[in-house]
């Protein structure tokens, strides 16, 4: 969707503030919202594409309001509150009032580190030939979906030539609605600058997105 | 760990409202038997002090002091990682980029904040910003600008934007006057930005 998130080529929100040494977790509620967050994820049965979608449809005031593990913080309440295992009168009151749902995968300490290790791939066996190859030219397609998306708005329209094939990727369009995983082949494609910014833009800069197969097409 | 709750933030001894709501979430959860806190702790503790640029700067004083290891790196660089035993969340499909005398590389998530967590633990807050998501694809030399980083005009910029799960680490280039250095002592020079391209890694004058 084309929320707040999608800030690629926003303008107005100042300098970056650069920290060279600062801490990981800037308040300890923030080590719980971040550490809660990745726990909730096996007993809760979302994957990260579900958990980006809750991110993201945060209205945009919200989004742009809320400090960074905040965001994180109202798209695990979201998910909790969507299936049932928390309810808002929970949320008020800070107090469990039932008994919990019956969940599988909660996440035991003796697991966290082979959890970690073996992370979550998602590159998958290609049932098609790769339709794009390196070095063809590729126009990012004018798609605005309402729901989840990984093609940011920025380069939608634009022409760019394709620099890596990835193999097939889960689609996190058909993910995060819950479609299943229906992988597609995946790009990295880099754009000129001036492709995406205009003639004014730095001749010396180009960009890549890494993009789905149907978020392209030939040129 | 709990007890630091009261001690380590700004707003002094009462709690911020948002801290009253993620200790009630967490007592809820516990309650309802959704989560472990022990693993909540081990979660943090993985994050805060195992897992961070330590590691990234490993792969890159290896790579700069062993070229076929830097070949393997550069080919396929989930593998290379996992070499030095880097693997895993948010780091399951690595691509190394290179910087030499002619392209600087800068990474970047505009819509979230995608980052190699297993070489370089979790993003500082400046990755996450809206700043720095915003302007990074836009106009990339006045964010290295904001670091303090100014590049020759003529140099490449390639800028990449994290949209799936590739993670990219930039390889920086190795400083002049280290060349006689040991690998552990190389690895003091790779700062965390340099992997990230807004930053170059340290000369041994600044290293020492």
């Amino acid at each position: 969707m084309n929320g707040a998130q999608d800030m690629g080529g926003m303008m107005g929100f100042g300098p970056v503030v650069a920290e060279r040494d600062g801490p990981v977790f800037h308040a300890a509620w923030e080590r719980r919202a971040f550490a809660l967050t990745l726990a909730m994820a096996g007993p809760g049965g979302w994957n990260i594409d579900q958990s980006r979608a809750a991110r993201e449809s945060l209205h945009p005031a919200q989004y742009l309001a809320k400090s960074y593990y905040e965001i994180w913080l109202a798209g695990l309440e979201k998910l909790m509150a969507e299936r049932g295992l928390i309810t808002p009168e929970e949320i008020a009151a800070g107090a469990s009032l039932q008994p919990g749902r019956p969940v599988t995968g909660v996440l035991a300490a003796g697991r966290v580190e082979s959890v970690l290790a073996r992370g979550r791939p998602t590159e998958r066996a290609a049932l098609t030939p790769a339709g794009f190859q390196v070095g063809e030219r590729v126009r990012a397609r004018n798609l605005h979906p309402s729901g989840h998306t990984r093609l940011p708005r920025y380069v939608r329209g634009h022409v760019g030539r394709v620099t890596h094939v990835h193999g097939a990727h889960v689609l996190p369009d058909a993910h995060a609605a819950g479609l299943g995983e229906d992988p597609q082949w995946l790009y990295t494609v880099r754009f000129a600058a001036q492709e995406l910014w205009g003639e004014a833009a730095d001749r010396t800069v180009s960009v890549a997105v890494d993009a789905w197969e149907s978020y392209l097409e030939a040129v | 760990m709990h007890d630091e709750h009261d001690h380590d933030h700004d707003h002094g001894s009462h709690l911020s409202e948002v801290e009253v709501r993620v200790r009630a979430l967490e007592s809820i959860l516990v309650a309802k038997g959704y989560v472990d806190p022990k693993a909540l702790d081990l979660l943090i503790e993985t994050y805060e002090t195992r897992v961070g640029p330590h590691n990234g700067a490993r792969v890159v004083a290896r790579a700069w002091a062993d070229a076929n290891y830097k070949e393997r790196l550069l080919k396929d660089a989930t593998a290379a990682i996992a070499e030095l035993g880097y693997t895993g969340r948010q780091g399951e499909h690595m691509v190394a980029v290179e910087n030499t005398d002619a392209v600087h590389n800068l990474v970047v998530c505009t819509l979230c904040s995608c980052y190699p967590w297993p070489v370089l633990g979790l993003p500082p807050v400046w990755y996450k910003s809206a700043p720095y998501r915003s302007r990074a694809v836009l106009d990339p030399r006045s964010v290295l600008a904001d670091f303090g980083v100014t590049l020759p005009s003529d140099k490449e910029i390639r800028v990449w934007d994290s949209t799936a799960e590739i993670r990219y680490l930039v390889l920086p280039q190795r400083p002049a006057g280290a060349e006689t250095w040991s690998e552990e002592k190389l690895a003091t020079l790779v700062t965390r930005d340099s992997m990230i391209g807004t930053g170059l890694a340290k000369s041994p004058a600044e290293a020492s």
